[in-house]
């Protein structure tokens, strides 16, 4: 059993703002669900599966409802909460969901207003009074692993500030982009330290806005105009202290999630032509690359020097709408941006100046949660039909 | 910051209250699983690596090692090293360096566990040793 082939992303819409301060979080998740179904030339009648995450008000039910989606043929929900990876998660379950005959035509929505409104309260578990004093952050979580890496390989603020550069090469092309700017090396060892050892152009932008996708059926996808990008590979895993066992904060739950998805896809790293690398951080860039296989452990630093992520100069391009460290990161969770840049890739529609020629094989890769603390990750390998 | 940080209470529960009681005696404890010998932290019943319903407490040396730590700049209530130490007995745990320039914090620093107040139970920090 594999869902392999068996769903196809039909429709995606990012949604330009990235400042909301006259739109409320639920309008912005119907503007991406009217975005994604227009471009996939469906109506909203023929969604037969809704799937949403942590961002959603009220969650899956007041949003079914809110979207007026046709609860007559809606037949499967799905609101599997992950942070930021929730939506390429989502990606898989639809998937799952399309290959088993329980939806046909999936949604999946994404929004939120992180700078003109309020973030929802993150869930606490069993460790809260053992945890919550200490003040963990995304800044310092990150931070953590990366003092750690650092110590262990010899990776260095310099090789960790050319994420940052190449986001920005990438960044000057999007007219949506937060920050369209290139930046140096120099430029990101200058900027104030955020959270030892990372500096604020390490750290990703925050941003209102959101996104939506529609997965469906491969006969139904055919049946529709636009370009054919296709599911072949998906892995989700997650990470924590465990009681404290053999900590090791220099890998992720991606060592996992991204060899599940590469096998059931049956490529390996070497065959990727464009790769979205959830960049909460430039730190997260640099675990992810290692722990996906695109380079040893250890050896992320080397491998994302001098410009090897910038498309048109370097072995693997990556982000090539900016990203989290340039572009938008809306509601905190970069994992639907992931997936609409990869599908823009396959079908040719990214800016001219950083599509990547004869791209047929993409990766979406995401983080959920705080890396240095507990998270989730998901691997999806789509394919140009 | 002149004044003292000032921390959340624990709400406790009926799993750890033994480990915020004999935080009140100034006794840094942690769980041992008498099946498989691991000792684990923060303090559950059932032991995370043999699901063993045999767990005890013990009280920890409260000595440990700087496993990796960050200094947040900024921050409402001032900056703040957040980090993990591992203990001598093994586990990592989840922490604050404290009573200390955190600026010369460094991962293989020898620390020791140290108290701070709450309204409730005090929590355990760590400081250089």
């Amino acid at each position: 059993m594999t869902i392999k082939g068996k769903a196809y992303i039909a429709g995606i819409y990012e949604h330009p703002t990235r400042h909301a301060p006259d739109k409320s979080t639920a309008q912005l998740h119907a503007e991406v669900a009217k975005g994604a179904i227009e471009d996939a030339g469906i109506s909203k009648d023929d969604v037969d599966g809704y799937f949403c995450a942590g961002d959603a008000p009220g969650g899956a039910w007041p949003m079914v409802d809110y979207l007026g989606l046709n609860t007559k043929k809606l037949r499967h929900v799905d609101s599997t909460e992950t942070g930021g990876c929730s939506y390429i998660i989502h990606l898989g379950h639809a998937a799952e969901a399309i290959a088993a005959g329980k939806c046909s035509i999936a949604l999946v929505t994404l929004a939120g207003k992180p700078r003109t409104g309020a973030m929802p309260p993150r869930a606490a578990g069993a460790e809260v009074d053992f945890e919550s004093a200490y003040g963990a952050t995304t800044h310092n979580a990150y931070g953590m692993c990366a003092m750690r890496h650092m110590h262990d390989y010899g990776t260095t603020s310099e090789q960790l500030a050319w994420i940052k550069v190449a986001a920005s090469h990438h960044a000057q092309y999007n007219p949506h982009a937060m920050l369209k700017d290139v930046v140096t090396v120099e430029d990101v060892l200058n900027s104030p330290m955020i959270s030892d050892p990372l500096h604020r152009m390490d750290c990703c932008v925050v941003s209102d806005g959101g996104g939506a996708m529609i997965v469906t059926t491969p006969e139904i996808a055919k049946s529709l105009k636009k370009p054919l990008v296709r599911l072949i590979g998906h892995g989700e895993a997650m990470k924590g202290p465990r009681g404290g066992k053999d900590l090791d904060l220099t890998y992720s739950a991606g060592i996992w999630s991204g060899p599940r998805a590469f096998e059931e896809a049956g490529i390996t790293p070497k065959d990727i032509k464009y790769a979205s690398i959830y960049d909460s951080f430039t730190i997260t860039v640099l675990m992810q690359l290692e722990d996906l296989g695109f380079c040893k452990k250890g050896e992320g630093g080397k491998f994302v020097a001098d410009g090897n992520l910038i498309s048109g100069v370097g072995k693997l391009p990556f982000n090539t709408d900016g990203g989290g460290l340039c572009s938008n990161h809306p509601v905190n969770r970069g994992g639907m941006t992931k997936i609409l840049e990869a599908v823009r890739q396959l079908r040719g529609e990214a800016h001219p100046k950083v599509q990547v020629k004869n791209c047929d094989l993409a990766i979406a890769h995401g983080t959920g949660g705080l890396l240095g603390v507990r998270h989730a990750a998901s691997t999806a390998i789509l394919e140009r039909v | 910051m002149s004044e003292a940080k000032k921390y959340p209470a624990p709400v406790t529960n009926p799993e750890t209250a033994a480990f915020w009681d004999a935080a009140k005696e100034g006794k840094f404890m942690i769980k041992r699983c008498t099946a498989c010998g691991e000792a684990h932290y923060f303090p559950r019943s059932i032991c995370p690596f043999c699901y063993s319903d045999k767990t005890v407490w013990e009280e920890a040396s409260g000595e440990g090692t700087i496993y990796t730590w960050s200094l947040m700049r900024k921050s409402p209530t001032g900056p703040y090293a957040i980090g993990y130490v591992t203990l001598k007995e093994g586990p990592s745990v989840q922490t604050n360096f404290v009573d200390c320039d955190l600026t010369t914090l460094k991962i293989g620093q020898k620390v020791k566990v140290v108290f701070k107040p709450t309204d409730g139970a005090p929590l355990p920090f760590f400081t250089p040793a």
